[in-house]
C-alpha cells in the first residue's frame, strides 16, 4: 500500500517542509501520495505535483481548509486512511497538531519527529532533548508518523504526479478558528534559511535586536532567538530555537548572548557550522561551537556589521 | 466545572542524561526526578481557574511508578484539590497514556483537561491531541492564553508563524505552551496541607487499558559528539575562520 504526505502549506505556497517529508516517505519503498487540503491552492497542487517520487496528489478544495484545524484535518486524513498503510507530515505546529488525532483514531502509536528511515518499519527518533537517539520498529498495521525536517533533503521537482479530487470531510463543528498574527519579514524562514543569527538574554531588549537585523540583512540569514529572549518579550515566540521551539540546521548558526543551555542545543547543534560570540569564556556553547569569539557583544555585533560591508556584504 | 491536569514524573530538566553502556535506555538511577515543566504550567493554570471560581475543583492524575504520588503532592501543594495515581511498571506510550485519562474523563466528566504540550522526557507531545480525540474533544494545543467564556474558551496558540486565536467548545483538551504562565512555587504551610489532600491509587486494569507497548524500541544511543572547535580574539579572526569553513 501506499503512503500519504500530508501537505503544508498557506493557499499559495507550498512549504518546503512538505518536499523534505516526502523525502522521507520515499525511502519507505512505497509510492507515495501527497493531500493538500485548502482552498484556491492551485499553485500548491501544482508544486505538490512535481515533487520527485509522488505518484498521485490528492485535493480537498473546500472553504473547510481554507484554515485548517485539528478537528476538520483529522476527519478528513481519517475518510482516506483506509487506503494507505503510512500516513507522514512534517513535525511542525500544524502537523503536532492534528497528526496524534488520526494515530489515535487509529489505534496506533505516533512515530513523532524521526532523523532517519532504517527501514519501511524502523526509524530512529530524538528523545530527552536530542540527548538520546532511539531506535524504534512499529508493530504491523498502519504507522503514523512525524517527520524532523531538517533531518531529510527535500525531493526535487522534477516529477509529474497525477492529480486527483477528494471530497471534503464532515466539520465535527467543535471547535474554529478565529484569527491569526504572524510575523512578517523579508528574511527567509528560520527552519529554511542557510544562515541564522540568534540572540538570547544577553541581548538584553528588543531594541538590541536590531543590531542583530542589520547583519541578518547583509548576510540574508533568518533571526532566531533562545527562549529567556522570547519569555522576556524580546521577540515573538516563533522566533525560539531549541528543544520545544524550532529546529532549524543551517550551514552557518551564530549564537550571540546564548549560554547554550541543551534545550537550545537541541534545537541547533546540527547545523553545519556553529559560530557563537559570548563574553563568558566558560559559557557552554563554546564546547559545540567551531569557531567562538570571547567578547562583550555589544562591541562585537556592530564591528560584524562594519567589517561585512568591508569584505562586500 | 472540574479541572483534569495529567503530570508526569521526568528526569529534572536540569539533569544531562546518559545513554547505558548497552544501549537499552538512559540511567535514571539516582537522577533527579521532578514534574515535566509544561505540567507545572497546567497546573498553575488550572489553579488560576479555581482561584477565579471558574473551576470547581482540580484533580491532578500521574501514570507511572510509585514514586509519581511525589509529583502529585507537588501538584496537590501548589493547589490541586486531590490526585489519582495509576500505578504501572516500565514505560507507557502515550496512547495508552491517554486512554487511561480517556476512562478517568469518563468517570469524573471534567470541563476541561490541560495537559502539557510535550513530556521533556520522550519528546512526545501527542498525548493531549490523542486523548482530544479518543473524547470526540475539541483542543487546543500550544496555548499561549486562555480565555475560559460560557461553555467554549477562546485559545491564543504558539504556532511556526506566530499566534493564531481559536475557540473551541467544552469540553475541551488544553495543552500547555512555554509563555501561558508562570508556575508558582508552593509555599511551605501548602506543602503540608498537601500531605492531608486524597490520592486515589488505580491501576490500568481498573481502567481496562492494556499498557504493552506498541513499539519495539532496539535501541537507544548517543547522538554524534562535536567538538569545541576555535576561540579567537577579534572579529577578523571570526569572519575570517568563518570564510574558511565555506560558509561566508
Ligand atoms: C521545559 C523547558 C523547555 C525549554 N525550551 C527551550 C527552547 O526550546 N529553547 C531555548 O533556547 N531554551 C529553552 N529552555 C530554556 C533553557 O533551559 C535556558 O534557560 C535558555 O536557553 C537560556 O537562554 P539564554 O542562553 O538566552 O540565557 P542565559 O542562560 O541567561 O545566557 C545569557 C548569556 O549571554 C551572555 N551575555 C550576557 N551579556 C553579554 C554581553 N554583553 N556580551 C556577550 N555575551 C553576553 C552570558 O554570558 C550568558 O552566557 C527551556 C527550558 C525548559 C524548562
Ligand atoms: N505518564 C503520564 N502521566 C501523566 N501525564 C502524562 C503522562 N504521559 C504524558 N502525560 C501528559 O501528556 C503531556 C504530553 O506528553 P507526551 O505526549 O508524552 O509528550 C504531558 O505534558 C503530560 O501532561
Amino acid at each position: 500500500m501506499a503512503a500519504l504526505v500530508i501537505a503544508e502549506h498557506d493557499n499559495k505556497t507550498l512549504k518546503d517542509a512538505t518536499a523534505k517529508t516526502v523525502a522521507a516517505a520515499v525511502q519507505l519503498g512505497a509510492p507515495v501520495h501527497i493531500l493538500v487540503a485548502g482552498q484556491g491552492c492551485g499553485a500548491v497542487v501544482d508544486a505538490a505535483a512535481k515533487l520527485a517520487g509522488v505518484e498521485k496528489v490528492l485535493v480537498a478544495d473546500d472553504a473547510l481548509y481554507a484554515r485548517p484545524i485539528a478537528e476538520t484535518m483529522a476527519a478528513l486524513i481519517l475518510s482516506l486512511a483506509d487506503r494507505y498503510d503510512t500516513i507522514l507530515a512534517p513535525a511542525t505546529t500544524s502537523g503536532k497538531n492534528y497528526l496524534p488525532r488520526v494515530a489515535a483514531k487509529l489505534d496506533v502509536p505516533q512515530i513523532s519527529e524521526i532523523l532517519k528511515v532504517v527501514s519501511a518499519d524502523t526509524f530512529e527518533r530524538p528523545i530527552y532533548a536530542g540527548n538520546a537517539i532511539q531506535t524504534v520498529q512499529a508493530a504491523a498495521g498502519k504507522k503514523v508518523i512525524t517527520v524532523r525536517t531538517t533531518a531529510f533533503k527535500a525531493a526535487a521537482s522534477t516529477g509529474s504526479a497525477a492529480i486527483e479530487n477528494v471530497a471534503a470531510a464532515s466539520d465535527p463543528g467543535t471547535a474554529k478558528f478565529v484569527g491569526e498574527t504572524l510575523s512578517k519579514s523579508e528574511r527567509p524562514e528560520l527552519t529554511s534559511a542557510k544562515i541564522v543569527i540568534s540572540g538570547g538574554r544577553g541581548l538584553q531588549s528588543g531594541e538590541n535586536f536590531k543590531m542583530l537585523e542589520k547583519v541578518a540583512d547583509k548576510l540574508h540569514a533568518a533571526v532566531g532567538a533562545s527562549r529567556a529572549a522570547v519569555d522576556a518579550g524580546f521577540v515573538p515566540n516563533d522566533y525560539q530555537v531549541g528543544q520545544t521551539g524550532k529546529v532549524v540546521a543551517p550551514d552557518l548558526y551564530i549564537a550571540v548572548g546564548i549560554s547554550g543551555a541543551i534545550q537550545h542545543l537541541a534545537g541547533m547543534k546540527d547545523s553545519k557550522v556553529i559560530a557563537a560570540i559570548n563574553k563568558d569564556e566558560e559559557a557552554p556553547i563554546f564546547q559545540i561551537a567551531d569557531v567562538g569569539l570571547v567578547a562583550d557583544l555589544f562591541k562585537a555585533v556592530p564591528e560584524m556589521e562594519e567589517e561585512l560591508s568591508k569584505l562586500g556584504y | 466545572m472540574k479541572v483534569l491536569v495529567p503530570v508526569k514524573r521526568v528526569i529534572d530538566y536540569n539533569v544531562k542524561v546518559r545513554v547505558k553502556a548497552d544501549q537499552s535506555g538512559v540511567d535514571l538511577a539516582n537522577v533527579k526526578m521532578s514534574m515535566n515543566p509544561f505540567d507545572e504550567i497546567g497546573v498553575e493554570e488550572a489553579v488560576r481557574l479555581k482561584e477565579k471560581g471558574k473551576a470547581s475543583e482540580v484533580i491532578a492524575v500521574s501514570i507511572g511508578p510509585a514514586q509519581a504520588s511525589e509529583t502529585i503532592r507537588t501538584a496537590l501543594a501548589m493547589g490541586a484539590d486531590r490526585g489519582i495515581l495509576v500505578k504501572t511498571e516500565g514505560d507507557v506510550e502515550p496512547l495508552a497514556v491517554a486512554k487511561i485519562l480517556k476512562a478517568i474523563c469518563d468517570a469524573e466528566n471534567p470541563g476541561l483537561v490541560i495537559t502539557g504540550k510535550q513530556a521533556i522526557d520522550d519528546d512526545s507531545n501527542q498525548t493531549g491531541q490523542m486523548l482530544a480525540a479518543l473524547l470526540d474533544w475539541p483542543q487546543a494545543t500550544f496555548a499561549h492564553k486562555l480565555e475560559l467564556g460560557d461553555g467554549k474558551a477562546g485559545v491564543e496558540r504558539e504556532i511556526d508563524g506566530g499566534l493564531q486565536t481559536i475557540e473551541v467548545k467544552l469540553p475541551a483538551v488544553l495543552t500547555t505552551d512555554l509563555r501561558l504562565n508562570e508556575p508558582r512555587y508552593a509555599s511551605l504551610p501548602n506543602i503540608m496541607k498537601a500531605k492531608k489532600k486524597p490520592i486515589d491509587e488505580k491501576s490500568p486494569a481498573d481502567y481496562g487499558v492494556d499498557t504493552t507497548p506498541r513499539l519495539k524500541v532496539l535501541k537507544v544511543s548517543e547522538p554524534p559528539k562535536r567538538q569545541a572547535g576555535t576561540k579567537v580574539k577579534t572579529m577578523s579572526e571570526f569572519l575570517g575562520k568563518l570564510k574558511e569553513a565555506g560558509v561566508l
